[in-house]
């Protein structure tokens, strides 16, 4: 039921690495049986409603198929002009609120000097970008407010380089549907082309005016204040661009795909 | 054939309430459980009431229930408007006629003679189920789309704000689903009418 990700099979991600992330998952969410048998016992709703009995797998089919619709009707109302509301640095959350797939203590460490951003997919230009090349790029600040999908928002000041003008450095089609991310972390996710060049989205560099500590995501996050927390990916380490739906780590459960407001 | 002078409820009004018990029904108890992965109050709901199982299952429950609520809503208020019978039905109602028929329903004085007549507590009643369910779709509205909807989202105060009014939204409304069922379980013959029309 969970698809395992594509590119780690690809990437020859070690078998270890693999089990170990499974395991994660089935210790995490004992909760996704419960969604089944809770399913269940919705048979009286689904008889109210006329519909036939229909089992387990079949509601969970067509929640997520509800979901997808859910992607194109928040596509469709995504104003690419539409800006986030900025705050008063007097509102910033400090400490920040960590928040991630895995604990803190799996917070993958980054080697400065040997980090490579990989790019692929449909761009012109494919050489992998080091640190300094990054941090060379005009970079802006922002303080926006993190909105959770368990509820939970906190407001926090971002810079970094606008991912618009990332985009159009490396030749990016921006016809293509999806940008993809994978991180260092294993934890990988999409987003769509407009919300890519939106004006706020940044590809984060420093959190709260310092160098983006490992725990926000060293060495890079993309920030994206038009969408939910799950869809900004931390320890960004490949961005590649196409056309065929790549999903993500939390989306391949159930999380809505598009996670926008 | 039904008989139209006998008609209480007409058919629109029966299906878009039971549609409207089983969205909001579903909504509540997923809301519940999305609630859970972050309360804002010191409590938690017991998981045992709660749908979807995991804080995604109750997102995929809510955001496809959510289209229930809002498309059968719009037809209950469509049907409602353009065939006359909400103003018929729901008005005039007086804060003094409100207060008499409250007082008699203590009192067990209220005449239930005519079911095709809502009392003034019950049109207050039924407004405000309404009104409340309005809100919670707006405030829902901010909370799925805050930075699509900026206007209604600076209305609400902000999106901390339209978390707190979505729950008391939901939690008004549960408080008149309680004396709703109580009113029907005392009077069953109006559950009938509600099912059969007349
Ligand atoms: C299974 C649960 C429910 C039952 C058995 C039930 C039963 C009834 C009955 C018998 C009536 C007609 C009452 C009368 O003649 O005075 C009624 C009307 C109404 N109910 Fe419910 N109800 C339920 C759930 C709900 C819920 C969850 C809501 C709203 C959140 C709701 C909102 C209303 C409204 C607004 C009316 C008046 C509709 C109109 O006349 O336009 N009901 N219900």
């Amino acid at each position: 039921m969970i698809g395992k990700p594509q590119w780690l099979v690809a990437n020859g991600g070690t078998i270890l690495k693999d089990a170990r992330q499974e395991l994660g998952r089935r210790i995490e969410h004992p909760a996704r049986r419960a969604f089944l048998q809770r399913t269940l016992s919705l048979g009286g709703v689904s008889l109210l409603s006329g519909c036939a009995l229909v089992d387990a797998d079949s509601v969970e089919t067509a929640l997520q198929r509800i979901s997808r619709v859910n992607d194109r009707v928040q596509g469709w109302l995504f104003d690419p002009r539409r800006l986030a509301p900025t705050y008063p640095e007097s509102m910033i959350a400090r400490p920040f609120p960590f928040n991630a797939f895995h604990g803190e203590d799996e917070i993958p460490t980054i080697d400065e000097n040997g980090y490579r951003l990989e790019v692929s997919g449909l761009v012109a230009d494919r050489h992998p970008w080091t640190l300094a090349e990054l941090r060379a790029m005009p970079r802006t600040d922002q303080v926006t407010r993190h909105i959770c999908v368990e509820g939970w928002s906190a407001v926090g000041k971002w810079g970094g380089v606008r991912f618009s003008d990332f985009l159009r450095r490396i030749g990016a089609d921006p016809h293509a549907k999806y940008v993809g991310f994978k991180c260092a972390d294993d934890y990988y996710t999409s987003i769509d082309m407009p919300t890519a060049l939106h004006p706020q989205t940044l590809l984060a560099l420093t959190h709260d005016g310092r160098t983006l500590p490992p725990r926000h995501g060293f060495p890079m996050k993309l920030r994206m204040p038009t969408k939910l927390g799950y869809k900004n990916p931390k320890h960004i380490q490949a961005i590649f661009v196409t056309n065929t739906y790549p999903g993500g780590y939390w989306e391949d459960q159930g999380y809505n795909w598009f996670g926008g407001s | 054939m039904e008989d139209a002078s006998k008609t209480i409820h007409p058919l629109w009004l029966r299906l878009t309430h039971w549609f409207n018990a089983v969205a909001v029904t579903i909504l509540t108890m997923s809301g519940w459980r999305i609630y859970n992965a972050a309360p804002f109050f010191d409590f938690l709901i017991p998981k045992q009431i709660t749908l979807g199982g995991w804080l995604g299952g109750a997102i995929q429950w809510h955001f496809a229930a959510m289209w229930l609520l809002a498309g059968n809503g719009v037809a209950y208020l469509l049907c409602n408007l353009a065939s006359g019978r909400l103003w018929r039905r729901f008005f005039p109602l007086t804060a003094r006629a409100f207060v008499h028929d409250l007082l008699a329903a203590v009192h067990g004085r209220l005449s239930h003679a005519d079911p095709a007549r809502y009392n003034a507590v019950q049109r207050a009643a039924y407004l405000f189920a309404i009104v409340d369910t309005l809100l919670l779709v707006l405030s829902g509205l901010v909370l799925w789309k805050s930075v699509q909807f900026p206007s209604l989202r600076e209305l609400l105060g902000g999106y901390e704000a339209a978390r707190r009014v979505h729950f008391l939204a939901m939690s008004t409304l549960l408080a008149f689903v309680v004396v709703h069922l109580t009113m029907v379980a005392l009077l069953p013959r109006t559950l009938l009418a509600m099912i059969r029309g007349r």
